[in-house]
């Protein structure tokens, strides 16, 4: 009876948990399923160019070699894949930025005819997919003398439904007093706009400029369809022609490449992941 | 309000359209001329080369009579069934997981480990996934081998391949779902569980009688994103299998690419990408009928 009482005590003081348990093994197991098969990519980067493909896998570079990167700066330009990719990504996002903030603050603060119909052009357009408009696009970049150029890249990315909508949202958020105030001392609309709501709305263009950079970046799509000379080529799709060339052949080599077009992207996401969580989550919002 | 006495003071409407200038020329010109410009475009045959020609409604019969046009479609279709259900559910198992009475620096630790592949491209995803997964040399196999099972052929068959472009779009897109539902989970006000708790529900019936139809607003908007994102889906198969083995992964968006960019018959192109638009917007507008009458909203 005595030992009854022990157990039952300490069971009741110390009870395994089993849901918990099954909880974090779950979690644990998906965790390891996400982050294993990048954790591969980085180790293997760091493979000889030689034994990328020996196996077993490594997750963990136990004797770092950095051949494979020198490698794929003699088969790649990186150099040069890298400045359009920075170009393009740079410029698309600080061209978003500015129109966005003109275009929200408008559609926030300004009055003039036909406001509720352009914003619900504006909104509409957000529903449409560049792969559905890409051939009307590409004739188009043609007929401006645009074909093959960084710039073909750039303009049509520029305009941005989401990005106007979300900084609407972020000026509405913001006190009307002090465009009163500042109005009533003769300050213009461009001015008020540009030195005093601007800089308040600095945490929204953050949003959209590094959602911009971020889906730049990685970019596929556009780039295939509207660069053709490998000067024009951005990051990735620098990579994808490397990885087709060489077939099965030196994997560590593309996945050093692959390892530092991620550099960027992983420096966003641990510096700005929260901008970048609310950016992303904003569409959906209620 | 008061925002209009600015306007009124100083602003005419002249200045609110400077503002708008940049913003509304860009999609004019980028997204409403290659609308209309589809539309047209989708009636008539051109090469770019030679003049084009009118035709009718020839374009959508043709794309409706190529045997890989409708393969594309019915692939797209599968893909995006089965994606979008395994990806929804992936990340509301993940957030109810992580959400409840987990310690907060694990919360924030899954949180972050789940959003990852969301910040990758997916063509350098599927470039090293498409290594993973490479029938002799892959780990995949290689783990497989471990616990016995033979070497699957995962991409030169088609359900492999299949499987296989699913699994990657998933890995990487399901973490956006769980961003949304994870919003929701801490939406959900605790009285309402401990309510619920007092009326005996437990586990799994309290998900089911609570959590679901709390969060249904969510789910909707979460099921809209997946589906009209994955109808889009192009880098993974471009990039893992070309299409293939045969048509087996081949998309309608790749296959508007190859008509458009490697055949040069752009009118059949905008014919194709136009069904492809009709089906987003009829996706789109019978989910917002469903939600009258199945979303709960509070």
């Amino acid at each position: 009876m005595t030992t009854q009482t022990i157990t039952a005590t300490a069971k009741r003081r110390r009870p395994f948990d089993w849901g918990m348990a099954l909880r974090i093994l779950v979690l644990v197991l998906v965790g390891a399923l996400i982050l294993g098969p990048v954790l591969w990519t980085f180790s293997t980067s760091l493979r000889p160019p030689a034994e990328g493909l020996t196996l077993p896998p490594s997750f963990i570079p136990l004797n770092p070699d950095f051949g494979s990167y020198a490698e794929v700066f003699r088969q790649l330009n990186m150099g040069l894949l890298v400045l359009n990719s920075a170009l393009v990504t740079g410029l698309i996002a600080v061209g978003q930025m500015l129109s966005a903030a003109l275009a929200g603050y408008a559609f926030a603060f300004l009055k003039f005819k036909g406001k509720s119909a352009l914003f619900s052009l504006v909104l509409a357009t957000m529903m449409i997919p560049v792969q559905v408009t890409i051939v009307p696009v590409f004739m188009l970049i043609r007929g401006m003398g645009l074909s093959d150029t960084l710039l073909a890249l750039i303009l049509p990315a520029i305009p941005t439904a989401f990005g106007t909508f979300l900084m609407r949202q972020y000026f509405l958020g913001l006190p009307t007093e002090l465009a009163e105030a500042a109005t009533v001392d003769g300050a213009s609309p461009l001015r008020i706009f540009w030195s005093i709501y601007a800089p308040l709305a600095m945490p929204g263009l953050a949003i959209v400029g590094i959602l911009a950079f971020n889906f730049h970046w990685n970019e596929f799509f556009r780039p295939l369809i509207l660069t053709i000379s490998e000067q024009n080529f951005t990051l990735p799709l620098g990579l994808v022609t490397l990885q087709g060339n060489m077939g099965t052949g030196s994997i560590s080599v593309v996945l050093a490449g692959v390892v530092l077009s991620m550099i960027p992207a992983l420096v966003v996401f641990l510096f700005g992941q929260r901008t970048l969580r609310e950016g992303l989550t904003a569409g959906a919002g209620k | 309000m008061s925002a209009k006495s600015v306007s009124r003071s100083r602003g005419s409407s002249l200045m609110a359209y400077l503002f708008l200038a940049p913003t509304l020329a860009g999609i004019g010109i980028f997204t409403l001329i290659p609308i209309v410009g589809s539309l047209v475009l989708a009636f008539f045959r051109w090469d770019i080369i030679s003049n084009p020609e009118f035709v009718g409604f020839q374009n959508f019969t043709e794309a409706a009579a190529d045997p890989t046009v409708l393969v594309s479609f019915g692939n797209t279709i599968l893909f995006v069934v089965i994606a979008v259900v395994l990806q929804l559910g992936l990340a509301l198992l993940l957030a109810v997981l992580v959400q409840e009475r987990l310690p907060n620096w694990l919360r924030v630790f899954f949180r972050s480990a789940f959003f990852f592949p969301l910040i990758l491209s997916a063509a350098s995803v599927s470039i090293f996934m498409g290594y993973l997964f490479n029938e002799q040399f892959g780990v995949v196999n290689w783990f497989l081998g471990l616990v016995g099972i033979p070497a699957v052929p995962w991409l030169t068959t088609p359900t492999g391949a299949s499987t296989v472009i699913i699994l990657v779009y998933v890995w990487q897109n399901f973490g956006f779902s769980f961003l949304l539902f994870l919003g929701a989970l801490a939406g959900i006000p605790k009285e309402v569980y401990e309510a619920a708790s007092i009326d005996g529900a437990t586990g799994w019936r309290k998900h089911r009688n609570v959590t679901i139809p709390l969060i249904s607003p969510t789910t909707l908007v979460a099921s809209v994103m997946a589906i009209i994102s994955a109808l889009q889906m192009f880098d993974q198969p471009y990039v893992l299998t070309r299409g293939g083995p045969g048509d087996a992964t081949r998309t309608v968006v790749m296959v508007i690419y190859e008509t458009a960019f490697k055949r040069l018959e752009f009118g059949k192109a905008s014919a194709i990408g136009l069904i492809l638009m009709l089906l987003i917007m009829a996706v789109t507008a019978l989910q917002f009928r469903l939600s009258k009458r199945y979303v709960f909203y509070q």
